[in-house]
């Protein structure tokens, strides 16, 4: 009998295998990744895929991944280079039709690259600080999310912060504005003549050619008009030349506020002590010390499954970017599942609407042992960005050290501005906006 | 006034930068009638081979012993494995390789020491020279002055170097003519791999120059953008071309960069400034018209 039954047996168990395996394989989250570990900028990427995936990782190994769906992910090299990007996403999508996390590209070309056929393919776009900042306005760009803060609203706070280094006064004062000559230096100079209008104090613009490894002329320049600050929109080599520059002109480096591109490890490190006492803002904090960094070098390398090779790069500015990038997409995931159903993994669509729906809070960041690594976030139709906060930094010549909470932007001033320009593109590309008062 | 000579002695200065690497481009071209698209990325090799080997614990000077021998032995290797087929081809399949070759470098290079910018300490500190700021108000960099310190003396021994030895007459018999070159017992093989040596080396010190005063990373290979202008003003085949062209060149346009925007600024409105990426390329495009050999080039005469 149980010889007749062995064939029958071993056929039942290697379907039941099967089923399994196929039950398995449909409850992954997959997340579509468009990096870049190679090339001018591959230094940046590593650090912040790295901490992506470490985190992806550290949810399956602590919580078997989100309520019982495992994440998984694909990465595309794309040296930071549009064509490829392009490239690398149209090879990514077929793979994320079924279940898709939000796509990070650190890339503002490459997102501007992808904005109209993200949205053609219902995926979504998460733009953490870069990108198309009239994305903001969820009733024009549904899949865009420039989440956390933009340029804008960053650009906001530093003024904010000087003004309180100044005693809560700006009138008569002067700030020199020098930036890389590009579509992301521009992108905030609306925001600053909006605040020296508001605010009654001088804006002098100085634009610096790409890739701005030469900035004698500018620094001189800076040096004659004696501002009492300098923001500072840099990019790759602008940095390190910059604060050489300062450094030959004499300019005090405490006097410079730096965007979160400027503000990475890889900015200061290169300019050695000219750096020391130099300022950006940052909407993440650095450093081993957030709970939930520590935690992942212990529970993920720990287990052998960190993505560094180098592990002097966990709880680096751009590293524990990568891995509050990766907290804000996992939180999406469980929220969007939370309306779709447990333990089911989502697609873009669903996705889509649970970033549009996201709410968290200090006490959902302290049970993630993410106290203070990024701020609280409140997402709607109408607000894809969700907080419009930063931290200011300042580089001690061995570490980042905050010296700010939380600072906001003027969102009163600023985000106007986001749904004047989104609606000038909704006209251009003959959009209907949605009616967000009835979204939910 | 006084903010018109600091501009301009500060652009002077920047010129030397320039011409450190305009010089490298000079020495292949020199020798082999080819522009070398690959300087910029030896550039970056040579600078991360500096670091690479103080991060291996070498002291600075050993480093530089070391980067100079790898530099050499990628000469070497350029000749054996690259030039050495293309002899006598014509000078158009020796550029398309020097582009493949450029490429082989920016991807193997932080293959190897990594690809995290790095700082470099050559003990010289780029702070501005006190007495100058103090009794004359400008800002006169301590490092600039020692960068034109390193690209005079290398200027005046590459000069040396071509004009009064064997070799110097050699590599410019190779450069009118590898046929020629060859029949009157030259050996091209040995010039070539020469050339590419002195070429890594000068490759090297601009490396370290520019390596220190804005890190060593992948923009290095940018540097070589600032040079195409020099050499189109100073000349393909002058070593003096170089320094006077990159002289001009970072005079003009940091000159160009505080004057012109205002004016237009006055004529037009807008934001005018951030040329001093362009306006050296016009200005070689204007010279060009002129004077296409360049200040110090060679005029090519073909006789019909």
């Amino acid at each position: 009998m149980i010889k007749t039954c062995k064939p029958v047996l071993a056929a039942a168990t290697l379907a039941i295998a099967m089923l399994s395996q196929n039950a398995l394989a449909a409850e992954e989250q997959f997340f579509p990744m468009t990096s870049y570990r190679v090339g001018p900028y591959g230094a940046n990427g590593q650090s912040f895929y790295g901490g992506f995936i470490d985190y992806l990782n550290y949810v399956n190994l602590t919580e078997k991944g989100v309520n019982g769906v495992t994440l998984t992910y694909e990465e595309c090299e794309t040296e930071y280079n549009n064509a490829k990007g392009v490239e690398c996403y149209e090879r990514l999508k077929g793979k994320a039709a079924k279940s898709a996390g939000p796509i990070h590209t650190m890339s503002t070309g490459i997102s501007y690259a992808l904005i109209d056929k993200s949205a053609q393919d219902k995926l979504p776009l998460a733009m953490m600080g870069y990108g198309r900042t009239d994305a903001v306005d969820g009733s024009v760009f549904p899949y865009a999310f420039p989440l956390v803060t933009t340029y804008q609203m960053q650009a906001s706070a530093i003024v904010k912060f000087i003004k309180e280094k100044m005693g809560g006064n700006l009138a008569g004062k002067k700030i020199v504005y020098l930036y890389h000559d590009s579509a992301y230096g521009k992108e905030a100079i609306i925001a600053l003549e909006a605040e020296a209008s508001l605010n009654k104090f001088q804006l002098v613009q100085i634009p610096v050619a790409h890739p701005g490894n030469e900035q004698g002329a500018q620094w001189l320049k800076i040096r004659q008009e004696k501002p009492d600050f300098v923001v500072f929109w840099g990019w790759g080599v602008m940095n390190q030349t910059a604060l050489k520059a300062a450094q030959k002109v004499g300019f005090p480096r405490d006097k410079m506020i730096g965007s979160w591109w400027t503000g990475s490890e890889e900015d200061v490190v290169p300019a050695g002590e000219s750096a020391k006492g130099y300022m950006a803002a940052t909407w993440n904090v650095a450093g081993k010390n957030v709970p939930l960094i520590a935690d992942i070098e212990k529970t993920v390398y720990g287990a052998g499954k960190g993505n560094l090779s180098d592990k002097a790069k966990i709880g680096t500015i751009l590293y524990n970017r990568g891995v509050s990038a990766a907290v804000l997409s996992v939180e999406a995931i469980r929220k969007g599942q939370e309306k779709y159903g447990k333990g089911k993994a989502l697609n873009g669509e669903q996705t889509r609407w649970a970033l549009e729906n996201l709410n968290i809070t200090e006490d959902r960041l302290k049970q993630i042992g993410a106290t203070d690594l990024l701020p609280e976030i409140k997402t709607s139709c109408d607000n894809h960005e969700g907080s419009g906060k930063v931290k200011i930094q300042q580089w001690d010549g061995d570490k980042w050290v905050p010296v700010s909470g939380w600072i906001e932007g003027n969102k009163a001033l600023i985000h106007p501005l986001f749904q004047a320009s989104a609606k000038q593109y909704a006209k251009e590309k003959g959009i209907t906006p949605r009616d967000c008062s009835k979204e939910k | 006034m006084n903010f018109f000579f600091e501009v301009l002695i500060g652009g002077l200065l920047s010129g030397v930068m320039y011409a450190l690497v305009a010089l490298g481009f000079v020495m292949i071209y020199k020798a082999s009638g080819v522009f070398n698209f690959a300087q910029g990325a030896m550039v970056y090799l040579a600078a991360l081979s500096v670091v690479g080997c103080m991060e291996k614990g070498a002291p600075l000077w050993l480093a530089v012993i070391l980067a100079f021998a790898i530099m050499t032995l990628f000469g070497i290797a350029t000749e054996k494995f690259v030039l050495r087929k293309l002899v006598n081809q014509p000078p158009i399949a020796l550029f398309m390789a020097t582009i493949g070759l450029a490429f082989f470098i920016e991807g193997l290079a932080p293959m190897i020491f990594g690809s995290e910018p790095r700082a470099l300490d050559v003990g010289i500190v780029d702070e501005p020279i006190e007495y100058i700021l103090e009794n004359f108000n400008m800002v006169i960099s301590r490092f600039d002055l020692v960068a034109a310190l390193v690209a005079s003396v290398l200027v005046a021994t590459l000069a040396l170097f071509f004009q009064y030895t064997r070799i110097g007459r050699a590599l410019r018999a190779v450069a009118d003519d590898h046929q020629a070159a060859l029949s009157i017992g030259i050996p091209l093989q040995n010039i070539w791999a020469i050339v590419w040596g002195v070429a890594g080396f000068v490759a090297l010190v601009a490396g370290m120059m520019w390596g220190a005063r804005n890190g060593v990373q992948f923009a290095l290979t940018f540097t070589a953008l600032k040079a195409l202008p020099v050499l189109i003003l100073g000349g393909f085949t002058s070593v003096p071309g170089a320094i006077v062209g990159g002289l001009i060149i970072g005079a003009s346009e940091k000159l160009a960069e505080i004057y012109i925007p205002p004016v237009m600024q006055n004529l037009f409105g807008g934001n005018f400034g951030g040329i001093e990426g362009w306006f050296p390329y016009v200005l070689a495009l204007l010279f060009l018209l002129v004077r296409p050999e360049g200040l110090f080039g060679e005029k090519h005469i073909d006789r019909v």
